[in-house]
């Protein structure tokens, strides 16, 4: 069970216009920006939950997963997660939770992949035979056998990403945070990670809390969708929700702007918004890129 | 205590990994110290009276000093962990149930006894092989053997506690570049790598003996000939311990106001 209640949290960001000059300025006197990266986050996820977490590009996702996963501290508000405060109780907390941050790398550059394994399963103090099973149910889910003996630096995105993927789940945890986990993966690795996530909620149970700006991840993973933007948790629902939300905004749009063709006179205003509604835009709610991207822009987040 | 082996394990492997690198180092490291000598030959010929050393004490000290260079030098520090402070990369570091601490500390004594298992050998044996003033001699005693051994263990220590120091300290000013050439300089002067410390004249001597950084390889590479022994060394090993102590409290204070104040760059 995950609770954040109130959750803030600030950066201060250095400013400064380009140029020698400004550098020279800056030497002496520096322009900071305090920058609210979470404002008042409050949300409830329940064991065995799957859940997206989306929002345009710096709406503060990141954040919320480096709070819940113990790394960062907040201003304010508090986290629960299974009773345990992640940031105070950070060894005890780490070992229930994995966590994937698609922009990085846990593995370690130089080794094969199974030495880095290893590393894990020490670090984690994973006993032999629980890290023998886990190991087996990886490779073969996340189809690793090739892979495995390779140095991590000889490894292909994909396949690093695979093995990743695998490094955070070697210990079983109960929760799982995924940051981007298909970021730069061919169609075959996204459907095989998306597949997988899936199987690992179904057979152990695993919650999981995933951000991504794919959003075909969140219709094949998530149950239920977080939208945040500027900080704020800004809908909290299913995919059919939004959907709902967008087509209704449209609705009303085009029965205004019906209403002025009427008084034109030249087009009857039923006829145009059934129209619409049932034609192009038809199609335009069944590609989810261009609904989270209308609903960006009618939320005004960007 | 299995984990942070198995830290030490992995930097071990790590620095196997690389032949080229190791051979290379290897030739530099045996022709500078045999550069090294030659010069101390010159300028001990030129006034024989007033040396604060016997030559073949300088002689072990510069081989020894190049076969166990890995083991005391401060500014080889590991590059991954800055790396990791400043891309934010220490993001999944902060994800280990362990202390970042003692991780990092048991990685850096692994990476350095790596590099040093890998090149003290083949440089001894260089050592014992050139011709008769450069030739290393063997260690003055049994006793002053043993005490080479424990003396240097104590060193590392006080060597990467150091380096933790320099580590913590990156997380508050983000580049690790302006402690690093600091680095460069002074402690390479004041630990007794340019040269062996009884060489500094007084009084400056006296004060540098004190400084942590004369705790480092300034101790074991002169309890080996027999330079420091009786009644001076004593006292240089409980400073050891003391400095040890001093720097391990310091660097975990910083470490933790690190842990609370960490921002992750990057996204």
């Amino acid at each position: 069970m995950i609770v954040m209640d109130n959750v803030c949290k600030s950066y201060k960001v250095a400013k400064r216009n380009a140029g020698l000059k400004e550098a020279c300025k800056a030497l002496f006197h520096r322009e900071t920006e305090e920058i609210q990266a979470l404002k008042d986050v409050s949300f409830q996820i329940a064991d065995g939950e799957m859940v997206g977490y989306i929002g345009p590009n710096g709406a503060g996702k990141s954040s919320t997963i480096k709070i819940l996963s113990g790394i960062l501290t907040p201003d304010r508000g508090t986290c629960s997660i299974d009773g345990r405060i992640p940031w105070k109780n950070r060894v005890e907390h780490v070992k229930q939770i994995g966590v994937v941050f698609g922009q990085r790398s846990q593995l370690w550059w130089d080794i094969p992949v199974v030495d880095s394994f290893e590393l894990i399963k020490e670090i984690y103090s994973i006993t032999t035979p629980a890290y023998k099973d886990s190991l087996e149910e990886l490779t073969s889910l996340l189809q690793l056998e090739e892979i495995l003996k390779t140095p991590t630096r000889q490894l292909s995105l994909g396949q690093r990403m695979r093995c990743e993927i695998a490094a955070s789940l070697l210990h079983r945890p109960r929760l799982l945070f995924l940051d981007e986990p298909t970021i730069g993966l061919d169609a075959v690795s996204k459907l095989a990670v998306r597949d997988f996530i899936k199987k690992m909620n179904t057979e152990h149970g695993t919650t999981v809390l995933l951000t991504t700006h794919d959003m075909q991840d969140i219709e094949a993973i998530a149950d239920r969708v977080i939208l945040i933007g500027r900080g704020k948790v800004l809908l909290d629902g299913t995919l059919q929700d939004m959907k709902q939300l967008v087509k209704q905004e449209n609705m009303e749009k085009k029965a205004e702007e019906g209403k002025n063709f009427k008084e034109n006179e030249y087009i009857q205003a039923d006829k145009y918004v059934e129209e619409n509604a049932n034609g192009e835009d038809k199609e335009r709610f069944d590609n989810l890129d261009q609904v989270v991207a209308k609903l960006y822009r009618q939320l005004d987040i960007l | 205590m299995k984990k942070y082996l198995s830290f030490f394990r992995v930097r071990f492997s790590t620095g196997l990994q690389y032949r080229m690198a190791a051979v290379t180092a290897l030739t530099t490291q045996f022709f500078w110290g045999l550069l090294e000598c030659i010069i101390f030959k010159v300028l001990m010929e030129s006034n024989s009276v007033a040396m604060p050393m016997s030559y073949s004490a300088v002689v072990s000290y510069v081989w020894l000093k190049e076969a166990f260079f890995a083991l005391f030098n401060t500014w080889a520090a590991d590059n991954e962990i800055f790396g990791m402070i400043v891309d934010g990369g220490i993001a999944y570091e902060f994800c280990r149930p362990v202390s970042v601490y003692t991780m990092w500390f048991s990685r850096s004594v692994g990476s350095r006894m790596a590099e040093a298992a890998l090149r003290c050998g083949p440089v001894l044996l260089g050592a014992l092989l050139v011709p008769a003033p450069y030739k290393i001699s063997p260690p003055s005693s049994l006793f002053a053997f043993f005490m080479f051994l424990l003396t240097m263990i104590l060193a590392m220590g006080v060597t990467v506690s150091f380096c933790m120091i320099v580590y913590m300290l990156c997380f508050f000013t983000i580049s690790p570049v302006g402690w690093r050439v600091l680095l460069t300089g002074a402690v390479e002067l004041l630990s007794g790598a340019v040269i062996p410390l009884p060489f500094i004249p007084q009084p400056y001597r006296q004060v540098i003996e004190l400084l942590p950084f004369a705790s480092m390889q300034n101790i074991p590479l002169r309890a080996y000939s027999g330079d420091l022994t009786g009644d001076h060394l004593l006292p240089a090993v409980l400073l050891q311990v003391f400095w040890f102590v001093v720097m391990t409290t310091i660097g975990v204070l910083l470490c933790k106001r690190a842990e609370r104040r960490i921002v992750i760059q990057g996204g």
